[in-house]
């Protein structure tokens, strides 16, 4: 029944949407989705998909590398040397107790020891595609949780160098074996672990430069072209040229792609990566997810249920103890450390990688690493489910339980007003209103700067405003203005829809992102938008026509009179066309076309004489040319 | 019924007392449009159009204000620049504001014995509003005596009132559209007798 492209193709394409768009209808994550999608179309279940599930995975590992690459791209440099203690600090106590305790867990199992350390070496590794994943969707990547969970990803990206490294050493008759496994030969393979430090520094070196000198001139010739398809090419170009140079070398693609992206962070073409590779990056993403749940061996697990159950569950409950100590090493707070535990508790991709490896060097024995893939797998899917289950159940107890803490008649006395996110936008705004003496109850979903704004006097309260108890709890029913502040447009779309359904009588004061969520929100028939881009342009347009000459007086009445202009094609832009819930690519393209249009209505409008009266120059013509007079 | 627009400019009202007491009386009533400039503009971005058109649709025209430095207030003068357009208010076809009546409500701090010729102001209030008379008759308009408040300084909770009352009054007046030539008289509309019976 396999074997066509196509029809592959259409399976997975179908198992997708039918998957994900259920699960995100349950409110579940897109990664649920895409793993059960896998199991179901694979070989255990209905078996579209056979054994080349595997080279599936292989290929849609890919989609990690985009996805670490689109992060670098977030992360400035400057802003990457900051993290390098939480990286290494964090990281490391998770990497090393996990592998310590693990190691003597399988000892005790009656494992060799070869094979125990191997196995240790898996555990310790989490799934950057899931965990990453996971806190995008949600939006959490700023948050303490989102850092933290990364910097020890990242260590974990480069620690497996190492790992990968040292498994020869482990081999009992290690030249043959290496030459068999054409995967992971590489140039540096056979040099002493010091030189291939220093290699590893090496490339990373050629990253930093060629990002530099190469291909940002690169990007910017592509660019000369005006051909967009080309511009595409090119970043494809750059992911699969920087992943092909750390494979040469030894070293994991998605870390030299993370790398890459730190270095082009500050280019100019970051938002045109950023806007190209995105779908890409979905797609094999969702792709790896789905190679993942079919690749679960059902067969396994009939055969040994007690065995893989056991370690999985000793597995995650392992991890996640180590996850929750060394989140309390560095001091998280109770639902920030709950979330680490628990998104970051899978073992995860590049265990696929050194189980492999290690079979083919014969540490490993066939039904030991069979049994070990299957419950690399499972983890995979299971701590998804736990940590929904964690979000669901636990966290609304402890997040409604910390506002409750403080007595309970200074919510229910419940100041008028509601600010939801004090990130820099929502705290400028409890700043001005706390200079006016207006406390506003305010909601934040990170709890390290609940507690620190509550040091300094601030009324703020920790938790998801997009949950009806806690906006009870915060007094939403006798409120009467509702500012939603939050970064996530996605997350004020969710609030915003909420309190109109429920709470009609509140007023709700938006943040735009842009113009293109500001239309969203006039479609929901929220008045009062606020777009951030709109004034602080204009205001450094204006300085620029200052500095050329034009008076400031003219120019602020001239921003005054765009503002009204351009809020006014706002609204009747958003008319023109409803705008629903698109994805990346068509909003790239949209944002273009509406670009365009709001041009081309700028050209019809010209240049605006509208200050009629001070005209002294108006009145003069309208007089006859004999009544001017000589006035000396 | 003549309409009445009173365009109310004070860049401090929440502290003004003598004015919210004067201002509650009249605020919603019939056949009034109260307009707070200030609260209306605060950008000082004068809507040209929209306030043509309320000129357009009203008879009487309040400008309502304290008296700052013997004038009035910047934005009530931003207004005045912005909205009496040449070509509109005045000049060649201006004549949009013709045959409608005009005139000034002020407060001051000082007292009416201290604006004349022997007090420390020097001058009568009716002469400093002399600007304010030339507009209206640039633009054809009939200027009355001003409605002052005066001494608020020093002035008592009652007088206040009474002087609310007397607004409220005058506007009624106004609103039955009030003889002309009885009240050029006097020197404040205060003064005359259809108020002080």
């Amino acid at each position: 029944m396999t074997g066509s492209i196509l029809f592959e193709a259409i399976v997975f394409l179908l198992g997708a949407i039918i998957c994900v768009s259920i699960a995100k209808r349950l409110g579940l994550s897109s990664v649920l989705g895409y793993l059960f999608a896998g199991v179901l179309i694979g070989p255990y279940v209905l078996g579209f998909i056979g054994q080349e599930g595997e080279d599936i995975l292989h290929f849609a590992e890919f989609g990690v590398v985009m996805m670490l690459f689109l992060i670098g791209l977030e992360i400035e440099p400057k802003n990457f040397w900051k993290m390098r203690k939480t990286i290494v600090g964090m990281g490391g106590l998770q990497v090393a107790c996990t592998m310590l305790i693990s190691y003597f867990l399988f000892s005790l199992l009656g494992f060799e020891w070869k094979v125990a350390l191997t196995f240790s070496m898996a555990v310790a590794l989490s799934s950057t595609a899931i965990a990453l994943q996971t806190i995008k969707e949600k939006g959490l990547l700023n948050t303490t949780f989102g850092a933290s969970s990364f910097s020890i990803l990242l260590f974990q990206d480069i620690i497996v160098i190492f790992m990968l490294g040292a498994l020869p050493l482990l081999a009992n008759t290690s030249k043959t074996a290496v030459e068999q496994t054409s995967d992971h030969t590489n140039l540096l393979q056979n040099l002493p672990l010091g030189l291939q430090t220093l290699a590893i520094l090496g490339s990373v070196v050629v990253i930093i430069i060629a990002g530099k000198y190469l291909i940002v001139p690169m990007l910017r010739k592509v660019a000369k072209t005006g051909v967009r398809e080309l511009l595409i090419a090119a970043a494809l170009l750059i992911v699969f040229g920087i992943s092909f140079l750390m494979e040469l070398v030894g070293l994991s693609p998605a870390l030299g792609a993370f790398l890459g992206g730190v270095v082009l962070s500050n280019s100019e073409f970051k938002h045109e990566l950023e806007s190209t590779l995105e779908p890409f990056k979905n797609l094999l993403l969702g792709l790896f997810f789905m190679a993942v749940g079919a690749s679960i061996n059902f067969l396994v697990i009939a055969k040994s249920p007690f065995t893989v159950g056991g370690i999985l569950l000793a597995v995650i409950v392992l991890k996640a103890l180590v996850l929750y100590v060394t989140a309390t090493v560095f001091k998280l707070k109770l639902n920030q450390k709950l979330q680490l535990t628990f998104t970051l508790s899978q073992i995860g991709e590049f265990a696929f990688v050194l189980l492999s490896f290690a079979f083919s060097l014969h540490i490993l024995e066939q039904n030991q690493l069979d049994i070990m893939l299957v419950v690399t797998a499972l983890t995979m899917t299971v701590t998804p489910i736990i940590g929904m289950l964690n979000e669901r159940l636990l966290l609304p107890r402890l997040g409604t339980k910390e506002s409750i803490k403080r007595p309970m008649d200074h919510i229910a006395k419940s100041q008028k007003i509601i600010l939801v996110g004090f990130g820099h936008f929502g705290s400028t705004i409890g700043r001005f209103l706390r200079t006016h003496g207006v406390e506003a109850t305010i909601l934040d979903h990170d709890s390290n700067r609940v507690d620190f704004l509550r040091k300094m006097g601030f009324e703020v309260y920790y938790g998801d405003a997009t949950r009806t108890d806690l906006l009870e709890s915060a007094g939403i029913a006798e409120a009467n203005i509702l500012i939603c502040a939050m970064d996530n447009p996605d997350v004020i779309k969710k609030l915003a829809k909420t309190v109109k359904e429920n709470y009609p009588q509140v007023k709700l004061m938006v943040r735009a992102k842009n113009r293109y969520a500001a239309y969203e929100f006039l479609n929901m028939e929220i008045d009062h938008i606020y777009r951030e881009s709109l004034e602080t342009s204009l205001k450094l347009a204006s300085e620029v026509l200052s500095q050329m000459g034009f008076r400031r007086y003219t120019l602020q009445r001239q921003i005054q009179n765009f503002i009204k202009y351009d809020e006014d094609s706002l609204r009747r832009l958003s008319k023109e066309k409803k705008i629903g819930d698109d994805s990346y690519i068509f909003k790239a393209r949209k944002e273009l076309e509406q670009q365009e249009k709001l041009l081309e209505q700028d050209f019809k409008r010209g240049i605006v004489e509208f200050d009629n009266h001070w005209d002294a120059e108006k009145i003069r013509k309208s007089l006859n040319k004999n009544e001017i007079v000589k006035n000396v | 019924m003549k309409k009445i627009l009173v365009l109310f400019s004070h860049p401090n009202f929440e502290k003004s007392r003598a004015n919210s007491i004067l201002i509650d009386k009249i605020k919603d009533k019939e056949g009034v449009t109260f307009h707070d400039l200030y609260e209306c503009y605060p950008d000082f971005n004068v809507d040209v159009a929209a306030e043509k058109e309320l000129l357009n649709s009203h008879d009487v025209i309040i400008w309502h204000h304290p008296l700052y430095w013997y004038s009035c207030p910047p934005l009530m003068k931003q207004w005045m620049d912005m909205v009496l357009e040449f070509g509109w208010a005045y000049g060649p076809n201006g004549n949009a504001l013709y045959g409608k009546k005009c005139l000034n409500v002020i407060t001051t701090g000082g007292t009416r014995a201290v604006y004349c010729k022997e007090g420390t102001n020097s001058f009568s209030v009716n002469e400093f509003l002399r600007p304010f008379e030339q507009t209206a008759n640039l633009c054809g308009m009939y200027y009355y005596p001003p409605f002052t408040v005066m001494g608020t300084h020093k002035i008592d909770e009652e007088s206040l009132h009474n002087h609310a009352h007397k607004y409220n009054n005058l506007l009624d007046l106004l609103k039955q559209d009030l003889a002309l030539e009885e009240i050029t008289k006097f020197s404040f509309i205060n003064d005359i007798p259809q108020l002080n019976t």
